[in-house]
């Protein structure tokens, strides 16, 4: 039978781009945006995508009634955090005055500070928007075929600083180097989309649809 | 540093079809936006931006039908623009697959607009477009094509919208527009430095010079064209190696 990848759909952005990007790469899997808890655990995969703020995400997330079922699924399964899929992950956020996230992995989400300058003499912009290369810090079968310090699409304001250093599978720089993705036993998460980021998200997305942690 | 300069291709849509006319020898059908846009990714476009200019209100539907089926096989950022005055409008594209949506004259009707869809959907995918004219000494806002004046100064007005929760300024000069003579740099660099979110230039490319003055000259994040894309003078991909060999940090 066809495996079952949930795409997590809690109203918070655009589900479109994720569940299509995972579809032309899944072969026959069936792929579903979904807020059903019972689809979330009965499927193979969990992809837990996420835009906009941190506060209206938690909200979103507990409105839903899936605060379990993404806990369950990241505890048990191939688990793919996108971008505030990433950052609710951790334990606490600065964004909104301090919201407090999920929690499994120890951290914050700290905001950019935009200081520095950039190349064309002005301070670096705020999102972070746009094609940053992506290095390496832990071998991991979802870089598999992606070269190391490959670009990927990114748009965000904040950015994830793990308690645990070893979780960090991949940095950027952008003004400070930053955690671009971390993964924890069946659990990876990058900042940047996959989905946006042409020939090598779908890379990305590929290993993860083949990934036997 | 980092983050690569981004060469954004723009399609003119009308009811469904590209106008402008695009050349190129292996495209079946050059006034379809899907086969054009598969053409922009494969050659390298670090996103597509669809500006609707459709007249008619039934028409604009299209455009919708253009998004989904390019966002089910183009894995790159989309903008769509034009036409967009409710937030109904906004969740409508982004629900079709668009990851960004450019609000022009509403927002300038009802600046407060811009506060609702930031709020709303995230400022990541609020892009504010605006179209400037120099009058005198400084730069207005212009509305219906660049015909109208609303008096309004446009780097004030830029740094309005983004306090506002705008993600990003697509920026167009409309004295450059269909010039070839090159982006606006000096408005460029004005709005560049006034704002803290990423600046788009657009307006004027004719060679791929433009492209490279439009980054060092106006300090742009982004570099929009689209005559110079469509009639096939110069491919993406070469704009991109272009800009490389000059310096300019690109996604290649």
């Amino acid at each position: 039978m066809a495996q079952k990848i949930a795409v997590i759909d809690y109203g918070m952005g655009n589900l479109r781009s994720v569940s299509k990007a995972i579809e032309h790469v899944a072969g026959d899997a069936e792929v579903r945006a979904t807020d059903d808890p019972g689809y979330i655990a009965a499927a193979e995969r969990v992809v837990f995508p996420g835009q906009g703020a941190a506060r209206d995400c938690m909200r979103a997330i507990g409105e839903h009634h899936l605060n379990r079922a993404v806990m369950d699924a990241a505890e048990s399964k191939p688990f793919l955090g996108i971008c505030m899929g990433l950052q609710v992950l951790l334990r606490h956020s600065e964004e909104n005055d301090g919201t407090d996230l999920l929690g499994l992995f120890g951290g914050e989400v700290k905001r950019f500070d935009g200081l520095t300058q950039g190349d064309n003499g002005l301070p670096l912009k705020i999102p972070h928007m746009g094609w940053s290369r992506v290095r390496h810090v832990q071998k991991h079968a979802l870089w598999a075929e992606i070269p190391d310090d490959s670009r990927f699409y990114f748009v965000h304001s904040y950015r994830v600083v793990p308690e645990d250093v070893s979780v960090i599978a991949a940095t950027t720089d952008y003004g400070v180097r930053f955690a671009s993705a971390i993964a924890r036993d069946n659990v990876f998460a990058t900042q940047f989309h996959p989905e946006k980021s042409a020939d090598m998200g779908l890379q990305l997305l590929r290993n993860f649809v083949h990934w036997n942690p | 540093m980092g983050l690569a300069k981004r060469i954004i291709p723009c399609l003119d849509v009308d009811a469904g079809r590209v106008v402008k006319g695009v050349q190129f020898v292996d495209i079946r059908d050059a006034g379809d936006p899907v086969e054009v846009a598969r053409r922009y990714n494969e050659e390298g476009a670090d996103e597509i931006t669809f500006l609707d200019i459709t007249a008619t209100a039934h028409e604009r539907d299209t455009i919708v039908h253009v998004v989904e089926q390019v966002a089910s096989e183009v894995f790159i950022p989309l903008t769509v623009g034009g036409g967009i005055r409710k937030a109904d409008d906004v969740l409508r594209m982004l629900d079709a697959g668009a990851d960004k949506v450019a609000i022009n004259s509403a927002a300038v009707f009802n600046p407060e607009f811009v506060k609702e869809v930031t709020d709303r959907f995230g400022s990541q995918c609020i892009v504010v477009a605006i179209d400037a004219k120099r009058v005198e000494d400084h730069w207005e806002i212009f509305t219906h094509g660049g015909r109208k004046p609303t008096g309004i100064d446009a780097v004030g007005w830029a740094k309005r919208m983004a306090d506002y929760g705008a993600g990003e300024i697509l920026l167009t000069s409309m004295d450059r527009d269909g010039t070839k003579i090159g982006f606006d740099n000096v408005l460029t660099r004005a709005v560049a430095e006034a704002v803290p979110i990423p600046v788009i230039a657009s307006g004027g490319v004719g060679e791929l010079q433009h492209l490279v003055d439009g980054v060092k000259e106006g300090g742009a994040d982004a570099v929009l064209a689209a005559s110079i894309f469509h009639f096939a003078e110069y491919s993406v991909g070469e704009a991109k190696r272009f800009m490389a060999d000059q310096g300019i940090e690109i996604r290649l």
